[in-house]
């Protein structure tokens, strides 16, 4: 081999192409060791440490006692999956609706739900809070309307906290569902009702798998943001829905307990990895990329 | 598989326009029981519009589709029962070879060891049993193809659409599946309509062609009727290659650059035509070798040789400057290369064929 002409040389260029290729990544390697890997195990080191700076699982013990930690991850869990549900609902006919329409419409409809991310999220949090509240406009308009006698509570409670993060989220399931869609050749579809399938059937045997890697990726992205929010749970939950995200600043404002919050947050990372691992093994999440979407 | 009943089609009137575009134009056309008919046409003819219309993936603007009695043309795609193979294969990439066989099958109840004996046999009439457990994307173009047929074909349907269904193969693969469908149709004498955009696919696999140019049939026959009878210029052009030359009919007569022709079929009335010249039907003549009866005879001078292997094309001008082009099969006497000689040309009467003038309706 190596008594060919050049073959060193040959060999020393392919080595350097393949360095360069890595040396693209270096940056965002660096700025991820920076700004998660320290900050997380730093994190962990805080959580095993007690008041006095020894050593201890005090934090996760207190935790395992106390029945109300069982109840706030509780209630994040439940919450994160009314909203993704909700989410699910809204966003698949939205979705497919946009990938019917032809490109330019579509684009279009498309800057319309990306809209929102646009405007920062804290004032989108407070606008809902000023349409839902006792004598907000959604209340002066249904029992002006005649919809309702009585102001519906609509904020401060788990009705408003789901009003809000489903509209935070919606966007970040629409996206990765149109795009999965519009990858789908409708010559699927016409295969399937040419072959006998009625349009419902053929939604279910050939629509719906072909579109389902951009559901479970929607799905899993709105879940797993879902669990560690914070802003909108804490502003229309009125301290009524009390999220892991509440509880870790409360530690932290009110009781200048790092410690703990520190253990909670440990805990959260912990089930939000397992719970990805878990779906990425039912849908082979690596699949994102429809199967239809190759020509 | 037994053979199957078919169904005879009968389309009347049918009409699309898109816009102000006519897709199909009033087309008429009856595809007798176990027919193979190929639509013919170039791209944007109207010719898989029509197929699509068949199938009930395209709603026209009015017209009838009769399946034998049976009024189809409101009737939705899943309710038609109609095998389709597609341009592109459309074979569902999520299941397996034999899950894609087995999809028309599990639609109608067949299911389980029924639903896989049939779903075997139909892999091994396209000669791929065995395949059925690969992946889609496991196959070759030609064996999506085939896997394509096999789903159209297990269901038993008594009518089979082809849209342009070996466009995506190689010339030679191509030339090997013509046969095969073909004879697969002679098999299960299914009603067969293919749409096609080449002329020797047509010509080869056909019961009988319609040429569709601008939605409307321009012709409907055998291939040999419509390629040595082509109804019309578009025709003549689309289908092999010909000479068009001016001619006038006058008092009873056909001339030609001074020289008299005469024509098979009886000459029509006084006027403006259309003279085809098919290249390989003039012959050059050896010297001073006699044609016998039936043809007519033409003195030319040659222009030109081009050598294409398998034949010549010659360039030749008859006395009044009009070219004509001749092919000359490249065995036995080479063909004349040398500029300027006199020729004699050989052209049967029923090779003369007179066709509308330009510009005259079709």
């Amino acid at each position: 081999m190596s008594d060919l002409p050049n073959a060193l040389a040959l060999q020393r260029n392919a080595l350097w192409e393949r360095l360069g290729l890595a040396s693209l990544i270096m940056p965002a390697l660096l700025l991820i060791m920076v700004t998660m890997l320290l900050p997380v195990g730093w994190l962990f080191y805080l959580s095993v440490l007690s008041d006095s700076g020894a050593f201890s699982w005090e934090h996760y013990q207190r935790m395992w006692e106390h029945p109300s930690y069982g109840r706030t991850f509780a209630t994040t869990f439940r919450v994160s999956l009314l909203t993704t549900g909700i989410c699910i609902l809204l966003a698949y006919p939205l979705a497919y609706f946009l990938s019917e329409l032809p490109k330019r419409a579509a684009n279009l409809c498309m800057v319309a739900v990306l809209l929102p991310l646009w405007t920062s999220l804290l004032v989108r949090t407070y606008a809902w809070l000023v349409l839902l509240q006792r004598r907000g406009l959604i209340n002066n308009w249904g029992i002006e309307l005649g919809l309702w006698d009585e102001p519906l509570t609509l904020v401060h409670n788990l009705a408003g906290t789901l009003i809000g993060m489903v509209h935070v989220m919606l966007p970040f399931l629409v996206l990765p569902l149109y795009a999965s869609m519009r990858a789908i050749d409708r010559n699927y579809l016409r295969a399937a009702a040419n072959l006998g399938a009625s349009p419902l059937r053929s939604f279910w045997l050939v629509f719906f798998p072909l579109a389902l890697p951009g559901l479970s990726a929607g799905v899993l992205i709105v879940f797993i943001l879902c669990l560690g929010f914070y802003v909108t749970p804490a502003v229309l939950g009125g301290g009524k829905v009390i999220m892991v995200s509440s509880r870790i600043a409360n530690d932290i404002e009110i009781f200048f307990n790092w410690g703990a919050a520190s253990a909670l947050g440990v805990v959260l990372l912990v089930l939000t990895a397992l719970l990805i691992l878990g779906t990425a093994r039912l849908t082979r999440l690596g699949n994102i990329m429809p199967p239809g979407g190759r020509p | 598989m037994a053979r199957n009943s078919s169904l005879p089609i009968t389309i009347a009137q049918v009409t699309k326009t898109y816009g102000k575009v006519s897709a199909l134009d009033h087309v008429d056309l009856h595809i007798k029981s176990g027919e193979f008919l190929t639509l013919l046409g170039p791209s944007g003819s109207g010719k898989t519009t029509l197929l699509t219309v068949l199938a009930g993936f395209t709603r026209p603007d009015g017209g009838s589709l009769k399946f034998g009695d049976a009024e189809m043309i409101t009737v939705p795609p899943h309710k038609r029962d109609v095998g389709m193979v597609f341009q592109n294969y459309a074979l569902f990439p999520h299941m397996t070879v034999a899950g894609n066989v087995a999809f028309p099958l599990k639609l109608r109840g067949v299911v389980g060891a029924e639903s896989a004996r049939r779903v075997e046999r139909a892999l091994e009439m396209v000669r791929l049993g065995g395949y059925g457990a690969r992946g889609v994307d496991q196959l070759s173009g030609g064996q999506r193809q085939r896997v394509a047929l096999a789903r159209a074909i297990v269901f038993e349907p008594r009518i089979m659409l082809m849209d342009e269904p070996l466009s995506a193969l190689d010339k030679q693969l191509r030339e090997h599946m013509q046969i095969e469908l073909r004879q697969l149709h002679e098999q299960l004498g299914m009603t067969t309509v293919y749409v096609t955009h080449d002329q020797r696919e047509a010509l080869t696999m056909s019961d009988r062609i319609a040429v569709i140019n601008g939605g409307r049939i321009m012709q409907l026959d055998t291939p040999r009727a419509i390629y040595e009878r082509p109804a019309n210029r578009f025709v003549a052009e689309f289908i092999g290659e010909s000479t068009f030359v001016p001619v006038t009919v006058a008092a009873g007569r056909l001339m030609l650059a001074g020289q008299p022709l005469q024509t098979a079929e009886p000459l029509p009335a006084d006027g403006q035509r259309l003279l085809m010249l098919r290249p390989e039907r003039l012959r050059v003549l050896a010297h001073s070798e006699d044609p016998g009866p039936g043809f007519n005879l033409l003195a030319a001078t040659l222009a030109a040789t081009v050598y294409q292997g398998d034949s010549s094309l010659l360039q030749v001008a008859l006395p009044d400057g009009t070219r004509l082009q001749v092919r000359s099969a490249s065995i036995g006497a080479a063909a004349p290369t040398e500029p300027g000689r006199a020729l004699r040309l050989a052209l049967a009467f029923q090779d003369t064929v007179l066709l509308p003038p330009d510009g005259a309706p079709a």
